[in-house]
């Protein structure tokens, strides 16, 4: 299958290995990744003041400029997932914000192109059961903690494919790539998204919470879907040694990464090294690359 | 003679007003479980608990809220209202508070202000998002 496909500011850039594993791995299942020309930046954040229409003119924009060549869009930044997810919601049910924007933004969008978020394509058009007989290097022994944060949960009624309480989705994908996802508490934690701008120490808190969790579970590795997430949890390791007695660094992977490395894909594009906790001697150990 | 005092235009002031209005929450609707501050990530560096923050717009107290830091530390992760009983949405009222704040206060995050090797180091969404949260 053929699909649209949104990369965002931060898979243009900082997060390329995280893009490329992406793309390359939807290629070995089957899905061609279409990149949306002309794409703009969704801003981000979803905005939540009630009249606050001029940012959601970015995503807007994004969805229209699907609509002229598709009626679905996938991204795997999920951060991205959320904002385009809500705005188009917005957009669907809401007239009186619908005709402002088309106003504005000179189109004639009612909101009719399906948001989804990688993830949830593998699950719902590829299926989990195909991704197995597809593995070529199962991840055999490999203790996972699938971090889900914020993004594809909350608000529930508005982007969760999964329980918004206990979710399963990326537990499941891993199980199905021969991982052993372990069972913890922070999968559905925030990592403190934002706060790094302006408070790093309360971002650096609240993801050691979540490190620390998927540590006292036995995971070796934590993958994560959003490159805020997988920032805010792999940067500040060196100083949580520091101040956190007991703390031992565990590398913190896009799951994308290890799906890619389980297809039998070479992982020598998708930015290991960048990673402040080197997830390399982990992936030599297990002989994964 | 007897005089009738209203406490309306003190407690329903213009200020909770416009929290209201920005927000689109209806602040009584919160009868105070306590669910949002129990399951906040964040609550360990506030000094009001969200709940609290609630309970004095309540009260029309909008000044002390404004003045607190639990405002900015509030990372929209949503928990809060994915979880409330009532249906209200917390994090859309921090936002209409920092909006508040920052009419009055001015920006609170300045580029000038970070230190360039994390500028260098954030990811892009890390910057947008900030400054979406943390400018006018």
């Amino acid at each position: 299958m053929k699909i649209s496909y949104f990369p965002g500011c931060t898979l243009n850039t900082k997060g390329k290995g995280f893009d490329r594993s992406v793309r390359e791995a939807m290629a070995a299942l089957g899905v061609e990744l279409v990149e949306l020309p002309d794409w703009n930046c969704c801003g981000a954040s979803f905005p939540l003041l009630v009249d606050n229409v001029l940012d959601l003119v970015g995503p807007a924009r994004v969805l229209i400029n699907t609509a002229a060549r598709d009626n679905k869009l996938t991204t795997a930044c999920t951060t991205c997932y959320n904002v385009l997810k809500r705005t188009n919601r917005v957009l669907r049910e809401d007239e009186n914000i619908r005709e402002r924007l088309n106003y504005f933004v000179e189109a004639d969008y009612q909101g009719q192109v399906e948001v989804s978020d990688i993830l949830q394509l593998i699950r719902d058009e590829v299926g989990f059961e195909k991704v197995k007989e597809a593995v070529k290097k199962p991840l055999n022994g490999l203790r996972v903690a699938s971090y889900y944060g914020c993004m594809v949960l909350r608000p529930p009624r508005e982007v969760a494919y999964d329980d918004p309480e206990n979710p399963h989705a990326l537990d499941d994908l891993m199980a199905a790539l021969g991982a052993e996802p372990v069972r913890w508490g922070a999968k559905a934690e925030c990592c403190g998204n934002y706060l790094v701008a302006r408070k790093p120490e309360v971002a650096m808190e609240m993801s050691y919470r979540v490190l620390s969790s998927a540590s006292r579970a036995g995971a070796e590795v934590i993958v994560a879907n959003c490159p805020l997430c997988q920032f805010n949890l792999d940067r500040w390791q060196r100083d949580l040694t520091l101040t956190h007695g007991g703390f031992e660094p565990i590398p913190v992977l896009y799951f994308t990464q290890l799906l890619a490395i389980a297809l039998g894909l070479d992982p020598g594009g998708y930015e290991l090294e960048k990673h402040y906790v080197d997830p390399r001697p982990l992936l030599e150990s297990k002989g994964l690359i | 003679m007897s005089t009738v005092v209203s406490l309306e235009k003190y407690i329903h002031n213009d200020l909770v007003r416009r929290v209201e209005e920005l927000s689109g929450q209806d602040l009584l609707a919160c009868y105070q479980c306590g669910e949002c501050s129990a399951g906040c990530p964040a609550a360990f560096a506030m000094d009001l608990l969200p709940s609290q923050v609630i309970r004095l717009l309540q009260l029309g107290q909008v000044e002390e809220v404004l003045n607190s830091a639990t405002i900015w530390f509030c990372a929209a992760c949503q928990t809060c209202y994915a979880r409330c009983p009532k249906g209200v949405d917390l994090s859309r009222i921090m936002e209409a508070l920092r909006e508040l704040a920052m009419e009055r206060d001015g920006d609170t995050l300045k580029h000038t202000e970070i230190p360039k090797e994390e500028l260098e180091a954030f990811p892009q969404q890390a910057i947008i998002a900030g400054f979406r949260k943390y400018t006018l």
